[in-house]
C-alpha cells in the first residue's frame, strides 16, 4: 500500500539536440507507479538531461512524455513540475531563506497556504527527514547531508506524484552519503515513483526495480537489477561495470 | 614662514570658515542630501528596470538597456547635467511654470546613476548560481516568479557594497549641479563654499566644504568595508556532524 499519490511516468522516443550536439537520441523510459527506476552510465551520457526533459525544464525536440498514460507536453509546464519533485546534486537550497522558509515558499505561493499552515507543513516535512530542530537555521549552517535532506523535504512538501534524483549523493562527503541513501530507500519502499540518476551502484542494485544503462544519448540496456548487474549483455555495460565496481 | 602664514591665511582663515559653516548646515547640507538621496532612490528604480531589461529574453529590451547604459556611462557627468538641465529646463518651465532648475538637477543625477546602478544589479543577478533558478522552476514556479522571489533578491544582497559606493559617488557628483545656477535656497555644500570663496577672495570656505563632504563620505566608505567584510566572512558558522542521518526513517532501521 502506497503512502504517496504516485503516478506512472513514461518517456517515449525522446530526442534533444543542443546545436549540432545530439544529446538524447531516442530515449524510452517507463516507470511504473510506485516503483524506482535508476539510470546509470558514464558522465555526459545524457542522464541528467533526460531528467530535465521529463519535467520539461528543457523541452524535447521530439518524443512524448506521459504521466498516468496522458501526454503532458501540451500542459502548462509549471503545473507539470508541481507534480514532479526534483532533487539536485548541489542541493540548490535558497541560501537567503531559513530551512523552514525553503520549504514553505512554494506551499504559500503555489499551493495558496497561509503563512502558518505552510510553516506547520514545512515542520512536518522536516520532522520526516529528522531535521525539525534545524527549521530556523540557514542552509549554510547545515552539513551537506542535512542540506540534501532539506532539499528532499522541500520537494516532498509539494506532494509530488514522481520524484527525480539527479546524482543526489555525488556532492556529499562519503560519511554523509548513507543518511541520504537511507531516506531515498524509505521513499522507494513507501511506494513513491522515483527516477534516480546515480553513481551509487549499491543503491541501484538493491533498491531499484529497474535499471537503465545510458551511453552517448541512447539506452544501451535496461532490465531488472539482478539481471543487469550479474549478466550484462552488451560490451559497453560490461566495460562500464568493470570500471565502477 | 611667510609662505606658511600665507597658506594658513588662504586655507584656514577661521573667521571666513566660521561665517560659512552655519549656512552650510542650514542650506548646503540639506540640499546635498536631498539631491543625493532622491536621485539615489530614482536611480535605483531606473537601475532595477535596466537590469531586468538587460537580462530579459526579449532582444529589443536588452538593446534598449544596452544603448542607454553605454551612453550615460560614457558621458562626462558635467556634460549630462548641462545638457539635461539647459535642454529640458525650458520644456518643464512651459509645462509647469516652474523656473527652478532643481528638478532638472535631480533628473540628470538620477538618469546617470541609474545607468551605473543598472550594471551593478545586472552583474549581481547574473552572478547567482544557475541552480537557484533551476530549483525554483523545478518546484513549479514560472520564470518571472522564480526571478522575483529567489534570484533577484540574492543578486541584490550581493551588490549592496557596490550600491553604497554608487551613493558615495552621487554625493560627490551632486556638487556639479551648481552649473545650472540654483536659487539661493537650493544651493548645496559646494556652491555655498564657492560663493563664499568668491566673495571673500579666500579659499577657506572650500576647506569647510571639503570637511562636510568627508564627514559624509568617509563613514559611508567604512560602512561599505564593514558590510563587505561581513558578507565575505558569512554569518558565524555552526556546523554539526550529521549524527541524525543514519537513524532517519524506517529504511535505515530495518
Amino acid at each position: 500500500m502506497s503512502e504517496f499519490a504516485s503516478g506512472t511516468l513514461s518517456a517515449k522516443n525522446i530526442h534533444l539536440s543542443f546545436g549540432s550536439n545530439h544529446v538524447l537520441r531516442g530515449i524510452d523510459l517507463h516507470v511504473e507507479k510506485g516503483t524506482t527506476a535508476s539510470v546509470i552510465g558514464p558522465s555526459g551520457s545524457g542522464k541528467s538531461t533526460l531528467l530535465r526533459v521529463m519535467n520539461r525544464l528543457i523541452e524535447p525536440d521530439q518524443g512524448d512524455i506521459l504521466l498516468d498514460g496522458r501526454s503532458v507536453l501540451k500542459d502548462n509546464p509549471d503545473e507539470l513540475r508541481r507534480r514532479i519533485g526534483m532533487v539536485f546534486q548541489q542541493f540548490n537550497l535558497f541560501p537567503h531563506k531559513t530551512v523552514a522558509e525553503n520549504i514553505s515558499l512554494a506551499l504559500r505561493k503555489l499551493r495558496g497556504m497561509s503563512k502558518d499552515e505552510a510553516r506547520d507543513e514545512a515542520l512536518a516535512q522536516l520532522d520526516l527527514v529528522g531535521l525539525k530542530h534545524k527549521a530556523d537555521a540557514r542552509p549554510a549552517n547545515l552539513s551537506g547531508g542535512q542540506q540534501q535532506r532539506v532539499a528532499i523535504a522541500r520537494a516532498l512538501a509539494m506532494k509530488p506524484e514522481v520524484m527525480f534524483f539527479d546524482e543526489a549523493t555525488s556532492a556529499l562527503d562519503p560519511e554523509l552519503v548513507k543518511g541520504v541513501l537511507a531516506l531515498m530507500t524509505d521513499l522507494a519502499q513507501g511506494g513513491m515513483t522515483m527516477v534516480v540518476v546515480t553513481h551509487e551502484m549499491g543503491f541501484s542494485r538493491n533498491v531499484s526495480d529497474i535499471v537503465t544503462f545510458m551511453d552517448a544519448g541512447v539506452v544501451v540496456e535496461s532490465g531488472p537489477p539482478e539481471k543487469l548487474f550479474t549478466d550484462p549483455q552488451t560490451e559497453r555495460l560490461q566495460g562500464f561495470l568493470s570500471d565502477v565496481l | 614662514m611667510d609662505i606658511l602664514n600665507q597658506l594658513a591665511d588662504t586655507f584656514f582663515d577661521w573667521e571666513a570658515m566660521g561665517q560659512v559653516i552655519p549656512k552650510m548646515f542650514a542650506i548646503g547640507l540639506p540640499n546635498t542630501l536631498i539631491l543625493a538621496v532622491i536621485s539615489g532612490i530614482i536611480g535605483t528604480a531606473i537601475g532595477m528596470l535596466l537590469a531586468l531589461m538587460g537580462i530579459s529574453r526579449n532582444a529589443a529590451a536588452r538593446w534598449i538597456a544596452r544603448i542607454y547604459t553605454d551612453i550615460l556611462r560614457g558621458l562626462p557627468p558635467v556634460l549630462t547635467i548641462l545638457v539635461i538641465g539647459f535642454g529640458f529646463g525650458p520644456v518643464i518651465r512651459e509645462l509647469t511654470g516652474s523656473t527652478s532648475p532643481y528638478p532638472m538637477a535631480i533628473a540628470a543625477l538620477s538618469l546617470m546613476s541609474g545607468a551605473y546602478i543598472g550594471e551593478i544589479f545586472r552583474s549581481g543577478i547574473q552572478s547567482v548560481d544557475k541552480g537557484q533558478l533551476e530549483a525554483t522552476r523545478a518546484l513549479g514556479f514560472s520564470y518571472g516568479s522564480s526571478m522575483r522571489l529567489v534570484v533577484v533578491p540574492q543578486g541584490i544582497r550581493r551588490v549592496l557594497p557596490a550600491l553604497v559606493n554608487q551613493f558615495i559617488a552621487l554625493i560627490k557628483e551632486s556638487s556639479l549641479v551648481f552649473m545650472l545656477g540654483l536659487l539661493a535656497t537650493e544651493r548645496e555644500i559646494f556652491q555655498i563654499g564657492k560663493d563664499a570663496a568668491a566673495n571673500s577672495g579666500n579659499l577657506s570656505p572650500y576647506v569647510a566644504a571639503a570637511i562636510f563632504y568627508l564627514a559624509l563620505t568617509i563613514p559611508l566608505t567604512h560602512f561599505v568595508n564593514w558590510i563587505d567584510a561581513r558578507m565575505r566572512a558569512g554569518r558565524p558558522e555552526k556546523k554539526e556532524p550529521d549524527e541524525a542521518a543514519a537513524v532517519v526513517g524506517k529504511g535505515a532501521q530495518a
